[in-house]
Protein backbone atom coordinates (compact mmCIF):
# COMPACT_ATOMS: atom_id res chain seq x y z
CA UNK A 1 0.00 0.00 0.00
CA UNK A 2 1.36 3.44 -0.77
CA UNK A 3 1.30 5.64 1.77
CA UNK A 4 1.31 9.38 0.78
CA UNK A 5 4.10 11.67 1.45
CA UNK A 6 3.82 15.48 0.80
CA UNK A 7 6.40 18.67 1.05
CA UNK A 8 5.49 21.05 2.94
CA UNK A 9 8.88 23.50 3.01
CA UNK A 10 11.21 22.14 5.43
CA UNK A 11 8.74 19.21 6.60
CA UNK A 12 8.12 15.76 5.05
CA UNK A 13 3.96 14.74 6.18
CA UNK A 14 3.60 10.90 5.67
CA UNK A 15 -0.42 10.31 6.18
CA UNK A 16 -0.35 6.04 7.33
CA UNK A 17 -3.65 4.63 6.52
CA UNK A 18 -5.47 2.32 8.43
CA UNK A 19 -4.29 -0.87 7.36
CA UNK A 20 -1.18 -0.60 6.98
CA UNK A 21 1.26 -4.30 7.18
CA UNK A 22 4.52 -5.09 8.65
CA UNK A 23 5.52 -5.27 5.15
CA UNK A 24 4.14 -1.58 5.06
CA UNK A 25 5.79 -0.54 7.34
CA UNK A 26 9.20 -1.84 6.65
CA UNK A 27 9.54 -0.39 3.72
CA UNK A 28 7.94 3.39 4.79
CA UNK A 29 11.04 2.93 7.49
CA UNK A 30 13.74 2.76 4.82
CA UNK A 31 11.31 5.13 2.36
CA UNK A 32 10.64 8.46 4.96
CA UNK A 33 14.60 8.41 5.85
CA UNK A 34 15.78 8.48 2.00
CA UNK A 35 12.92 11.10 1.31
CA UNK A 36 14.21 13.02 4.19
CA UNK A 37 17.83 12.54 2.81
CA UNK A 38 16.71 13.69 -0.90
CA UNK A 39 14.97 16.47 0.21
CA UNK A 40 17.25 17.75 3.39
CA UNK A 41 14.43 18.14 5.46
CA UNK A 42 14.60 19.10 9.00
CA UNK A 43 11.21 16.99 10.16
CA UNK A 44 8.83 14.71 9.59
CA UNK A 45 5.07 14.45 10.64
CA UNK A 46 3.51 10.96 10.73
CA UNK A 47 0.07 11.50 10.34
CA UNK A 48 -1.77 8.33 11.95
CA UNK A 49 -5.12 10.01 12.45
CA UNK A 50 -6.51 6.86 10.20
CA UNK A 51 -5.20 4.11 11.83
CA UNK A 52 -7.72 2.88 14.71
CA UNK A 53 -5.14 0.11 15.77
CA UNK A 54 -1.49 0.34 16.84
CA UNK A 55 0.37 -2.70 17.28
CA UNK A 56 3.50 -3.30 18.78
CA UNK A 57 5.06 -3.69 15.75
CA UNK A 58 3.62 -0.59 14.30
CA UNK A 59 4.77 1.35 17.33
CA UNK A 60 8.32 0.08 17.50
CA UNK A 61 8.66 1.06 13.74
CA UNK A 62 7.47 4.57 14.33
CA UNK A 63 10.31 5.00 17.01
CA UNK A 64 12.92 3.40 15.18
CA UNK A 65 11.65 5.71 12.10
CA UNK A 66 12.41 8.86 14.37
CA UNK A 67 15.44 7.80 15.23
CA UNK A 68 17.09 6.89 12.04
CA UNK A 69 15.68 10.66 11.22
CA UNK A 70 17.02 12.04 14.21
CA UNK A 71 20.72 10.52 12.59
CA UNK A 72 20.02 12.51 10.31
CA UNK A 73 19.55 15.61 12.06
CA UNK A 74 15.81 16.03 11.66
CA UNK A 75 12.75 15.50 14.15
CA UNK A 76 9.72 13.90 14.12
CA UNK A 77 6.53 14.17 15.12
CA UNK A 78 3.26 11.73 15.39
CA UNK A 79 0.06 13.60 15.09
CA UNK A 80 -3.42 11.84 15.26
CA UNK A 81 -3.82 9.05 17.93
CA UNK A 82 -7.05 8.69 18.68
CA UNK A 83 -7.99 7.86 22.21
CA UNK A 84 -9.35 4.96 22.19
CA UNK A 85 -6.04 4.13 20.44
CA UNK A 86 -3.68 5.88 23.11
CA UNK A 87 -5.29 4.30 25.76
CA UNK A 88 -4.54 0.89 24.32
CA UNK A 89 -1.22 1.77 23.62
CA UNK A 90 -0.64 2.68 26.96
CA UNK A 91 -2.11 -0.59 28.85
CA UNK A 92 0.34 -2.49 26.47
CA UNK A 93 3.19 -0.26 27.27
CA UNK A 94 3.66 0.91 24.18
CA UNK A 95 4.65 4.32 25.20
CA UNK A 96 6.54 5.77 22.41
CA UNK A 97 9.09 7.52 24.81
CA UNK A 98 11.44 10.02 23.14
CA UNK A 99 9.25 10.72 20.06
CA UNK A 100 7.13 14.03 19.88
CA UNK A 101 3.76 13.81 19.83
CA UNK A 102 0.87 16.28 18.89
CA UNK A 103 -2.73 16.13 18.90
CA UNK A 104 -3.46 16.57 14.60
CA UNK A 105 -1.53 18.28 11.69
CA UNK A 106 -1.96 21.61 12.67
CA UNK A 107 -0.26 21.44 16.09
CA UNK A 108 2.52 19.50 14.80
CA UNK A 109 3.43 22.31 12.15
CA UNK A 110 2.70 24.65 15.54
CA UNK A 111 5.23 22.76 17.47
CA UNK A 112 7.46 22.47 14.70
CA UNK A 113 7.54 26.39 13.93
CA UNK A 114 8.38 26.84 17.42
CA UNK A 115 11.44 24.67 17.88
CA UNK A 116 12.84 25.77 14.44
CA UNK A 117 12.20 29.58 16.09
CA UNK A 118 13.97 29.25 19.08
CA UNK A 119 17.05 26.80 17.02
CA UNK A 120 17.82 29.90 14.81
CA UNK B 1 -40.24 -31.30 14.97
CA UNK B 2 -44.13 -31.72 15.32
CA UNK B 3 -46.14 -29.07 16.65
CA UNK B 4 -47.37 -32.22 18.98
CA UNK B 5 -43.34 -31.99 20.01
CA UNK B 6 -42.60 -28.28 20.34
CA UNK B 7 -45.75 -28.40 22.61
CA UNK B 8 -44.37 -31.04 25.26
CA UNK B 9 -41.24 -29.43 25.12
CA UNK B 10 -42.89 -25.94 25.67
CA UNK B 11 -45.09 -26.30 27.66
CA UNK B 12 -44.90 -29.38 29.79
CA UNK B 13 -48.36 -31.31 28.28
CA UNK B 14 -47.95 -34.94 27.36
CA UNK B 15 -48.14 -35.75 23.92
CA UNK B 16 -50.20 -38.28 23.97
CA UNK B 17 -54.05 -37.00 23.34
CA UNK B 18 -55.61 -37.31 26.85
CA UNK B 19 -58.64 -39.58 27.81
CA UNK B 20 -61.37 -37.40 26.34
CA UNK B 21 -59.69 -38.19 22.90
CA UNK B 22 -58.48 -34.03 22.16
CA UNK B 23 -55.18 -33.15 21.21
CA UNK B 24 -53.26 -30.47 23.52
CA UNK B 25 -53.09 -28.41 20.94
CA UNK B 26 -56.85 -28.64 20.33
CA UNK B 27 -57.48 -28.09 23.83
CA UNK B 28 -55.83 -24.93 24.14
CA UNK B 29 -57.49 -23.63 20.52
CA UNK B 30 -60.30 -23.71 22.32
CA UNK B 31 -59.48 -21.91 25.45
CA UNK B 32 -58.21 -19.09 23.57
CA UNK B 33 -61.27 -18.80 21.28
CA UNK B 34 -62.97 -18.65 25.06
CA UNK B 35 -60.67 -16.24 25.71
CA UNK B 36 -60.98 -14.22 22.91
CA UNK B 37 -64.61 -14.22 23.20
CA UNK B 38 -65.29 -13.40 26.48
CA UNK B 39 -62.45 -10.41 26.60
CA UNK B 40 -64.17 -7.71 27.46
CA UNK B 41 -65.86 -9.00 30.37
CA UNK B 42 -62.63 -10.72 31.40
CA UNK B 43 -60.75 -7.72 31.33
CA UNK B 44 -63.20 -5.71 33.06
CA UNK B 45 -62.56 -8.15 35.75
CA UNK B 46 -59.16 -8.04 35.78
CA UNK B 47 -58.78 -4.16 35.75
CA UNK B 48 -61.40 -4.22 38.39
CA UNK B 49 -59.23 -7.16 40.97
CA UNK B 50 -56.12 -4.61 40.04
CA UNK B 51 -57.22 -1.73 41.86
CA UNK B 52 -58.89 -3.60 44.54
CA UNK B 53 -55.65 -5.24 45.46
CA UNK B 54 -54.33 -1.47 45.26
CA UNK B 55 -51.50 -2.54 42.50
CA UNK B 56 -50.39 0.21 39.54
CA UNK B 57 -51.69 3.03 42.30
CA UNK B 58 -49.03 5.28 40.18
CA UNK B 59 -50.90 4.97 37.35
CA UNK B 60 -54.61 6.75 35.86
CA UNK B 61 -57.62 4.55 35.09
CA UNK B 62 -57.12 4.93 31.56
CA UNK B 63 -53.83 4.14 31.79
CA UNK B 64 -54.59 0.87 33.36
CA UNK B 65 -57.14 0.21 31.34
CA UNK B 66 -54.85 0.79 28.10
CA UNK B 67 -52.17 -1.40 30.07
CA UNK B 68 -54.44 -4.37 30.84
CA UNK B 69 -55.79 -4.45 27.04
CA UNK B 70 -52.15 -4.81 25.68
CA UNK B 71 -50.99 -6.60 28.40
CA UNK B 72 -54.75 -9.25 27.87
CA UNK B 73 -54.35 -9.58 23.98
CA UNK B 74 -50.24 -10.39 24.69
CA UNK B 75 -51.00 -12.83 27.04
CA UNK B 76 -53.79 -14.34 24.84
CA UNK B 77 -51.31 -14.46 22.18
CA UNK B 78 -48.64 -16.12 23.82
CA UNK B 79 -51.28 -19.03 24.56
CA UNK B 80 -52.21 -19.73 21.00
CA UNK B 81 -49.00 -19.02 19.48
CA UNK B 82 -46.60 -20.57 22.17
CA UNK B 83 -43.94 -17.71 20.65
CA UNK B 84 -42.64 -17.03 23.98
CA UNK B 85 -39.59 -14.78 22.32
CA UNK B 86 -41.93 -12.38 21.30
CA UNK B 87 -43.51 -12.36 24.71
CA UNK B 88 -40.21 -11.44 26.33
CA UNK B 89 -40.24 -8.63 23.62
CA UNK B 90 -43.19 -7.18 24.53
CA UNK B 91 -42.70 -7.37 28.41
CA UNK B 92 -39.28 -5.86 28.15
CA UNK B 93 -40.98 -3.01 26.01
CA UNK B 94 -43.99 -2.89 28.62
CA UNK B 95 -41.65 -2.52 31.29
CA UNK B 96 -39.36 0.32 29.44
CA UNK B 97 -42.72 2.24 29.20
CA UNK B 98 -43.85 1.67 33.36
CA UNK B 99 -40.99 1.81 34.82
CA UNK B 100 -40.44 5.70 34.46
CA UNK B 101 -44.02 5.86 35.64
CA UNK B 102 -42.59 4.14 39.44
CA UNK B 103 -44.12 0.92 38.90
CA UNK B 104 -42.65 -1.71 41.14
CA UNK B 105 -41.61 -5.91 40.33
CA UNK B 106 -44.17 -6.61 43.15
CA UNK B 107 -46.73 -5.02 41.12
CA UNK B 108 -46.03 -6.17 37.87
CA UNK B 109 -45.80 -9.72 38.62
CA UNK B 110 -48.85 -8.84 40.68
CA UNK B 111 -51.06 -8.38 38.23
CA UNK B 112 -49.88 -11.02 35.57
CA UNK B 113 -51.03 -13.52 38.52
CA UNK B 114 -54.29 -11.89 38.92
CA UNK B 115 -54.84 -12.23 35.36
CA UNK B 116 -53.43 -15.69 35.85
CA UNK B 117 -56.17 -16.09 38.55
CA UNK B 118 -59.38 -14.18 36.65
CA UNK B 119 -58.87 -16.68 33.38
CA UNK B 120 -58.51 -19.53 35.42
CA UNK B 121 -61.76 -18.75 37.37
CA UNK B 122 -63.63 -18.23 33.99
CA UNK B 123 -62.78 -21.70 33.22
CA UNK B 124 -63.51 -23.01 36.09
CA UNK B 125 -67.15 -21.62 35.32
CA UNK B 126 -67.06 -22.44 31.73
CA UNK B 127 -66.59 -26.41 32.33
CA UNK B 128 -68.09 -26.73 35.53
CA UNK B 129 -70.56 -29.75 34.42
CA UNK B 130 -67.61 -31.41 33.22
CA UNK B 131 -65.23 -32.22 35.56
CA UNK B 132 -62.39 -34.43 33.43
CA UNK B 133 -63.13 -32.08 30.87
CA UNK B 134 -61.82 -28.98 33.03
CA UNK B 135 -59.26 -31.05 33.94
CA UNK B 136 -57.72 -31.04 30.68
CA UNK B 137 -58.76 -27.75 29.70
CA UNK B 138 -56.33 -26.79 33.18
CA UNK B 139 -53.69 -29.20 31.94
CA UNK B 140 -53.15 -27.13 29.13
CA UNK B 141 -53.86 -23.90 30.72
CA UNK B 142 -51.61 -23.91 33.76
CA UNK B 143 -48.16 -24.78 31.98
CA UNK B 144 -48.56 -22.09 29.69
CA UNK B 145 -50.04 -19.33 32.32
CA UNK B 146 -47.10 -20.42 34.47
CA UNK B 147 -44.79 -19.92 31.79
CA UNK B 148 -46.51 -16.54 30.87
CA UNK B 149 -45.78 -15.55 34.52
CA UNK B 150 -42.19 -16.16 34.66
CA UNK B 151 -41.40 -14.61 30.95
CA UNK B 152 -42.73 -11.32 31.75
CA UNK B 153 -41.36 -11.06 35.27
CA UNK B 154 -38.02 -11.85 34.09
CA UNK B 155 -38.60 -9.66 30.95
CA UNK B 156 -39.43 -6.78 33.60
CA UNK B 157 -36.71 -7.50 35.92
CA UNK B 158 -34.23 -7.47 33.02
CA UNK B 159 -35.11 -3.63 31.66
CA UNK B 160 -35.03 -2.27 35.49
CA UNK B 161 -31.38 -3.94 35.69
CA UNK B 162 -30.39 -2.25 32.33
CA UNK B 163 -32.07 1.03 33.92
CA UNK B 164 -30.24 0.79 37.04
CA UNK B 165 -26.57 -0.21 34.36
CA UNK B 166 -27.49 3.06 32.55
CA UNK B 167 -28.09 5.36 35.57
CA UNK B 168 -24.76 3.80 37.28
CA UNK B 169 -22.86 4.93 34.45
CA UNK B 170 -24.67 8.52 33.84
CA UNK B 171 -23.45 9.28 37.91
CA UNK B 172 -20.18 7.90 36.92
CA UNK B 173 -19.77 10.25 34.28
CA UNK B 174 -20.89 13.55 36.23
CA UNK B 175 -18.69 12.87 39.33
CA UNK B 176 -15.88 13.18 37.02
CA UNK B 177 -16.34 16.81 34.93
CA UNK B 178 -13.44 17.55 32.50
CA UNK B 179 -13.59 21.30 32.44
CA UNK B 180 -12.29 23.75 30.25
CA UNK B 181 -10.43 26.91 32.40
CA UNK B 182 -8.73 29.01 29.61
CA UNK B 183 -7.81 28.17 26.22
CA UNK B 184 -5.68 24.72 25.89
CA UNK B 185 -6.17 24.32 29.66
CA UNK B 186 -8.55 21.26 30.87
CA UNK B 187 -9.36 20.87 35.07
CA UNK B 188 -9.90 17.29 36.03
CA UNK B 189 -11.15 17.33 39.74
CA UNK B 190 -11.57 13.96 41.13
CA UNK B 191 -13.68 13.23 44.55
CA UNK B 192 -14.47 10.45 46.05
CA UNK B 193 -13.67 6.58 45.94
CA UNK B 194 -12.13 5.30 42.53
CA UNK B 195 -12.67 1.87 41.08
CA UNK B 196 -10.86 0.60 38.79
CA UNK B 197 -13.78 0.92 36.93
CA UNK B 198 -14.12 4.72 37.02
CA UNK B 199 -10.46 5.29 36.89
CA UNK B 200 -10.60 3.46 33.57
CA UNK B 201 -13.73 5.82 32.58
CA UNK B 202 -12.23 8.95 33.52
CA UNK B 203 -9.41 8.31 31.26
CA UNK B 204 -11.78 7.54 28.39
CA UNK B 205 -13.47 10.66 29.33
CA UNK B 206 -9.91 12.71 29.62
CA UNK B 207 -8.81 12.25 26.62
CA UNK B 208 -11.80 12.45 24.48
CA UNK B 209 -11.73 16.11 25.94
CA UNK B 210 -8.44 16.50 25.33
CA UNK B 211 -9.04 16.28 21.62
CA UNK B 212 -11.96 17.59 21.44
CA UNK B 213 -11.02 20.86 23.49
CA UNK B 214 -7.16 20.56 21.65
CA UNK B 215 -6.14 20.85 25.19
CA UNK B 216 -2.35 21.27 25.76
CA UNK B 217 -2.05 20.97 29.66
CA UNK B 218 -4.33 19.41 31.60
CA UNK B 219 -4.27 19.50 35.37
CA UNK B 220 -5.45 16.42 37.36
CA UNK B 221 -6.43 17.30 40.73
CA UNK B 222 -6.35 14.33 43.08
CA UNK B 223 -6.99 16.65 46.43
CA UNK B 224 -10.35 14.66 46.81
CA UNK B 225 -9.02 11.45 46.64
CA UNK B 226 -8.64 9.32 50.16
CA UNK B 227 -6.69 6.29 49.53
CA UNK B 228 -5.39 4.54 45.94
CA UNK B 229 -4.63 1.12 45.42
CA UNK B 230 -1.76 -0.19 42.79
CA UNK B 231 -4.08 -0.77 39.83
CA UNK B 232 -5.60 2.89 40.20
CA UNK B 233 -1.92 4.42 40.76
CA UNK B 234 -0.87 2.78 37.58
CA UNK B 235 -4.36 3.97 35.77
CA UNK B 236 -3.30 7.69 36.61
CA UNK B 237 0.30 6.77 35.04
CA UNK B 238 -1.28 5.17 32.03
CA UNK B 239 -3.74 7.88 31.92
CA UNK B 240 -0.76 10.72 31.77
CA UNK B 241 1.11 8.70 29.17
CA UNK B 242 -2.07 8.54 27.13
CA UNK B 243 -2.47 12.00 27.22
CA UNK B 244 0.94 13.07 25.97
CA UNK B 245 0.05 10.91 22.87
CA UNK B 246 -2.30 13.12 21.87
CA UNK B 247 -0.01 16.00 22.91
CA UNK B 248 -1.14 17.28 25.84
CA UNK B 249 0.95 17.27 29.32
CA UNK B 250 -0.64 16.36 32.44
CA UNK B 251 0.11 18.20 36.02
CA UNK B 252 -1.05 16.25 38.90
CA UNK B 253 -1.66 18.22 41.95
CA UNK B 254 -3.39 17.31 45.91
CA UNK B 255 -1.43 14.05 46.01
CA UNK B 256 -1.68 13.70 49.99
CA UNK B 257 1.01 12.11 51.84
CA UNK B 258 -1.30 8.85 52.44
CA UNK B 259 -0.99 9.02 48.25
CA UNK B 260 2.10 10.13 47.85
CA UNK B 261 3.92 6.95 50.49
CA UNK B 262 1.64 4.54 48.37
CA UNK B 263 2.96 5.97 45.10
CA UNK B 264 6.58 5.80 46.31
CA UNK B 265 5.73 1.82 47.74
CA UNK B 266 4.42 0.26 44.97
CA UNK B 267 7.52 1.81 42.90
CA UNK B 268 5.03 4.16 40.61
CA UNK B 269 7.61 5.62 38.00
CA UNK B 270 7.04 9.43 39.23
CA UNK B 271 10.13 11.01 36.97
CA UNK B 272 7.29 10.02 34.32
CA UNK B 273 4.24 12.50 36.24
CA UNK B 274 4.68 16.15 36.78
CA UNK B 275 3.41 16.74 39.80
CA UNK B 276 2.79 20.34 41.94
CA UNK B 277 1.54 20.51 45.48
CA UNK B 278 -1.60 22.18 45.29
CA UNK B 279 -4.34 22.67 42.59
CA UNK B 280 -3.32 26.97 42.54
CA UNK B 281 0.30 25.84 42.08
CA UNK B 282 -0.94 23.80 39.03
CA UNK B 283 -2.77 26.09 37.37
CA UNK B 284 -0.15 28.49 37.89
CA UNK B 285 2.40 26.15 35.95
CA UNK B 286 -0.15 25.42 33.62
CA UNK B 287 -0.56 29.13 32.99
CA UNK B 288 3.44 29.43 32.41
CA UNK B 289 3.19 26.13 30.00
CA UNK B 290 0.60 27.79 27.46
CA UNK B 291 2.33 31.25 27.82
CA UNK B 292 0.10 33.20 29.86
CA UNK B 293 1.74 35.80 32.75
CA UNK B 294 -0.88 36.75 35.28
CA UNK B 295 -0.70 40.50 36.48
CA UNK B 296 -2.38 42.00 39.36
CA UNK B 297 -3.83 45.25 38.33
CA UNK B 298 -5.55 46.61 41.11
CA UNK B 299 -7.01 45.74 44.85
CA UNK B 300 -10.52 43.82 44.90
CA UNK B 301 -13.17 45.48 45.19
Amino acid sequence: MEVPILKQGAVLIATFQAALSDEDLNHLRMGLVQQVVKFRSRAVIVDVTAMDVMDSFASRTLREIAHMIRLRGAETVIVGIQPEVAFAMVQLGLTLEGVATALDLEEGLAYLNEKFKTMN
Amino acid sequence: MSKREVNMKDTGIPSHPSAGGEAPSELLRELVAHLRQNRTQLREEWVVRITETRLLTAMTKEEIFAEATSVYDSYVEALETEAFEALQAYARNLSERIIPRGVETHEVVGIVLLLRDVLARSLFAKYQTDFKKLNRILDAYEPAANRIANTVAVGFVQERERVIRQQQEAIRELSTPVLQVRERLLILPIIGVIDPQRARQLTEQLLRGIRTNRAKVVVIDITGVAAMDLTVANNLVQTVEASRLLGATVIVTGLSPEIAQTLVTIGVDLGKMNTVGDLQGGIEQAERLLGYKVEKLAEPR
